[in-house]
């Protein structure tokens, strides 16, 4: 799979470690190049200097033949936006953005994109862990 | 009328201003507490301290009965999100984005935001009726309906220039709907003839707009 990711921290890395691993072709974009070290040494994929936001890094990151779009960058809107441009204008087949703000998530999953809200994942996780002694 | 403004910056802070002083219900929505504590002095309490792409602060707000919300801030994605928010939570009627990069404008429109305002775009048409070697500038363009407004210089050895506006073979969809002439304001009919050196102002829909250009100008 031509896989592209917008945001390079934590979360970021880790998926695009895992998916190169994995032998997907991927591409990473980050606004800052001092992001990119938090990429496993032997990462073979593309690295893009860029916001996830701007048309024409995206097409640089290869967004025209990406089966699968994951906007995981620290600002909700950014990943929001980066998002409707992925669905909207390059018709991404797979598109995932993070949110934070449980209300803004809602908003967004009911408009029709497919978003992860860790705050809430992450709270029903603590609950469960203390509810299930 | 109700208009919620978010961003106080340059423009939201002349924008909210201007507002109130033309009467109109204001509230200026701003992320910085000490610049919400600058403007409610100005402004008295029609300043509050929130981020607009949050439900709750467009809630506090009074979102629910705004007429318009307009976004201003630095950032285009902020832009889109307090736009989108406040018409998918609050069914605000209509939303007016600021867009800083232009390629996002029609994105923008394609997301559902009413209306844009570009000022890269503004400057740019402004410089363009500055020059004087152009000879076709766009004057306004109503993207929703394909329609522009341009303005073209007739030099001597225009197709059209000596012609009667009937005798003009037109694209389609285009019509002259001003002659200036030695800066005097002609609104032809079919008789009227156009001369060298007039500046015609003609309404196009946005697929003609070549056409008419190569008719005028002959480039």
């Amino acid at each position: 799979m031509n896989v592209v990711v917008v945001g390079c921290g934590r979360v970021g890395a880790r998926l695009a470690n895992t998916l190169d691993q994995s032998g997907h072709s991927v591409s990473i974009v980050d606004l800052q190049p001092s992001a990119f070290r938090r990429l496993s040494q032997d990462f073979s994929g593309q690295t893009v200097i860029g916001t996830g936001i701007d048309e024409d890094v995206l097409k640089a990151a290869g967004i025209e033949e990406a089966d699968a779009f994951i906007a995981v960058t620290n600002g909700d809107n950014t990943n929001i936006m980066a998002a409707q441009i992925a669905q909207v204008v390059f018709n991404v087949p797979h598109v995932t953005a993070r949110i934070y703000d449980p209300v803004r998530e809602d908003t967004y999953r009911r408009m029709g994109i497919n978003t992860i809200c860790p705050t809430t994942t992450i709270a029903s996780l603590i609950m469960s862990t203390i509810f299930s002694t | 009328m109700y208009l919620i403004v978010v961003g106080g910056g340059k423009v939201g802070y002349y924008l909210t201003k201007t507002l109130v002083n033309e009467g109109y219900e204001v509230l200026l929505i701003e992320k910085n507490q000490s610049k919400v504590d600058t403007y409610t002095e100005r402004f008295g309490a029609i300043v509050m301290n929130g981020d607009g792409a949050e439900a709750a602060t467009l809630a506090a707000a009074g979102a629910g009965r705004a007429d318009v919300v307009v976004a201003v801030t630095g950032d285009d994605e902020d832009n889109l999100v307090i736009c989108q928010m406040a018409k998918q939570r609050f069914h605000v009627k209509r939303t007016i984005a600021r867009v800083n990069n232009p390629k996002n404008e029609e994105l923008f429109r394609k997301l559902g935001i009413d209306v844009t305002v570009n000022h890269t775009n503004v400057i740019l048409s402004l410089i363009e009726q500055q020059i004087p070697d152009r000879h076709f500038v766009h004057l306004l363009a109503l993207k929703h309906a394909e329609l522009e407004v341009v303005e073209a210089s007739v030099s001597p050895d225009s197709p059209i220039a000596g012609q009667a506006v009937n005798d003009i073979r037109f694209p389609p969809e285009t019509n002259i709907i001003a002659l200036l002439r030695h800066g005097e304001l002609i609104i032809p009919s079919g008789q009227t003839r156009v001369e060298a050196g007039d500046d015609v102002i003609a309404v196009t829909r946005l697929r003609s707009e070549a056409a008419l250009r190569q008719l005028i100008v002959n480039e």
